[in-house]
């Protein structure tokens, strides 16, 4: 086992962890929320934003994450209340997705010295080719949208839940909505490096969806879809190591999808956490607000 | 996007020269035809998709179709039964999920996307593992129009007029239960069989239309005419005619501008299909602004 000694490894085991980690936090709320589809269109848009800057010269992250927060937040705008409308989305998607197409043409065809692949790494990511830089700014930005989410959590979760109880008890539910999406568009951003835009969905959704329906308590499956996000991701890229025709995105995205399809093993009943949390709101006090006025 | 020997055609505003220009190639003829059989299916299929908003569903089942066609291409097979089989399997993954009403959602979207992600991650690997491709996974992804065989546009007539077939059967049914699925179960329809009959027809004409617009661009042609048709009417039947129309006049309108211009065929079919989307809300925000205006005239013109 050479490769685990080899410096791309360790930067790729460094960013990845802490990219699981701020995506197994984002991706919890992202289920819960039913807001799948948001990550799903950002995840294209990182790819038509990385392709952007790429072909206007700029450094590919630039683009990466103006895109993906911008789009976040343009999503919670265009959807009403700050949710997010599914055809409005879908269509602002498609078309940003068609943009992308066009900037890896003018790309590949202006610097046709050059077009080893960069369309496959950001669709598909590239994470044992990270360097010592990238590895840093990555692993601070992903710690910073990690320690965000925890400190809004419980503000953020009680929105969630019943948004309208939560606006009546004063808590900013509308800007909670779209300092969420910003936050989703960092993660966006983030794992696109790991495991590239089109697969990062399944950082984000997996982990979160084993997580859900493996515990009903909110805190509780929140750590757990963070723990499995990077035990995943460590999984995936020892796998990658051993095995080296495997790519490591898919190696990674192939134990977080085992391990949610493990859960459906584990507990096939009906009682899903969401839905059971969402059914009974007011069971068990952690839906609760901090003040409750007339118990 | 154009083979070599064709030079550079030049754009002539006589519209009649320019198709004779561009229906002397094969290839050519061949796109047109396929994209208004996929214009047809599309126009069709996607509404009722946006009705019964399964924009995800229909974008995930488009996704799945690229680890279809690079299995193919790694196995050597045709990838037209790659894009069915694969298309076909995941529609019916889906539908075999338990559907709730509301808090099913969530828990079906993480499902979806999961399988999603690692449906291309599938066909990653499958397209890492076959090392021959030299243009990549953007030839799937992004669409090629270059190499439809008129043997590939029979198959995509054949497989899309058994669509329209059993749409034009279930497709009053199929509306009743997708406007309100309580009242058409009263009445003896069967709305969960429907509904998984559906996904199973969205699985098939997203296989079709993936091989002419690239996987992940089916979604343009499949949700956004129909999105425009439902902004400017309510009526089924306007709105269908209209949905077809649309895309139709994206998709060839689409192709004229990537046979002229170097990029891609999917940026132009979007790009047509998304202004058409953005004028609709115009028209209908300024038609609702229009009548705002003329009721509170009336108001105080009766007081």
């Amino acid at each position: 086992m050479t490769v685990i000694g080899q410096p791309f490894f360790q930067h790729a085991f460094l960013a990845g962890s802490f990219i699981a980690f701020a995506c197994g936090l984002v991706g919890y709320f992202l289920v819960l929320r039913a807001q799948v589809f948001t990550g799903d269109a950002l995840s294209h848009v990182a790819f038509t934003g990385a392709m952007a800057a790429l072909a206007g010269g700029y450094d590919l992250r630039l683009g990466l994450f103006a895109a993906t927060v911008g789009v976040g937040l343009l999503i919670g705008g265009l959807g009403r209340r700050g949710g997010a409308d599914d055809v409005a989305i879908g269509s602002v998607f498609a078309w940003i997705l068609g943009l992308g197409a066009f900037f890896l043409t003018v790309y590949t065809t202006s610097r046709s010295g050059l077009q080893g692949g960069a369309g496959t790494s950001v669709l598909f990511g590239s994470i044992f080719g990270l360097n010592a830089d990238q590895t840093t700014t990555a692993v601070a930005v992903a710690a910073a949208a990690g320690l965000i989410v925890l400190l809004i959590a419980r503000p953020l979760l009680f929105a969630t839940i019943d948004g309208e109880v939560a606006a009546a008890r004063g808590v900013p539910v509308r800007a909670l909505g779209f300092g969420f999406l910003a936050l989703v568009g960092v993660c966006a951003g983030e794992a696109t490096q790991a495991v590239g835009s089109l697969l990062l969905l399944g950082l984000l959704a997996a982990p979160a969806g084993a997580a859900a329906r493996l515990t009903d308590r909110p805190y509780r499956a929140l750590a757990l879809s963070a723990t499995l996000a990077v035990a995943e991701m460590w999984g995936g890229l020892l796998l990658s190591a051993a095995v080296p025709q495997l790519p490591p995105s898919f190696a990674i995205i192939a134990a977080a999808s085992a391990v949610y399809a493990l859960t459906f093993l584990i507990r096939p009943a009906q009682a899903s956490g969401v839905g059971a949390v969402q059914a009974a709101p007011h069971q068990g006090n952690v839906w609760r607000a901090p003040r409750t006025p007339d118990a | 996007m154009r083979p070599a020997e064709a030079g550079a055609p030049v754009f002539s505003w006589n519209l009649v020269a320019d198709f004779q220009d561009m229906w002397s190639y094969l290839y050519m003829v061949n796109a047109f035809r396929a994209g208004l059989i996929v214009a047809l299916v599309c126009g069709v299929v996607g509404w009722f998709v946006v009705l019964r908003r399964q924009t995800f569903a229909a974008h995930t089942l488009s996704v799945v179709a690229f680890p279809g066609a690079s299995m193919a291409v790694l196995l050597g097979a045709s990838t037209t039964l790659g894009y069915l089989g694969f298309c076909v399997a995941a529609a019916l993954v889906i539908a075999a999920l338990p559907r709730r009403d509301r808090e099913g959602g969530a828990e079906e979207s993480a499902l979806t996307g999961t399988v999603q992600a690692f449906a291309l991650a599938c066909g990653y690997l499958f397209m890492s593992l076959y090392k021959g491709l030299l243009e990549g996974p953007t030839a799937i992804l992004f669409g090629d129009f270059l190499g439809i065989t008129t043997g590939q546009v029979a198959i995509l007539g054949a497989v899309g007029a058994g669509v329209l077939v059993i749409l034009a059967v279930i497709g009053r049914r199929l509306l009743f239960a997708s406007v309100d699925p309580d009242v058409a179960a009263g009445r003896g329809v069967r709305v969960p069989a429907l509904g998984r009959l559906f996904l199973v027809l969205l699985g098939v004409a997203t296989a079709e239309a993936s091989q002419i617009t690239g996987t992940l661009l089916v979604f343009a042609l499949m949700v956004i005419p129909a999105a425009t048709a439902q902004q400017l009417t309510a009526r089924p039947s306007l709105g269908l005619v209209l949905s077809v129309a649309l895309g139709f006049v994206s998709c060839w309108a689409g192709l004229t501008a990537a046979y002229y211009e170097p990029y891609p065929l999917g940026f132009f079919v979007t790009g047509i299909a998304f202004a058409g989307l953005v004028l609709a809300h115009v028209v209908r925000i300024s038609r609702d602004a229009i009548g705002r205006a003329r009721t509170l005239q009336a108001v105080r013109g009766a007081a």
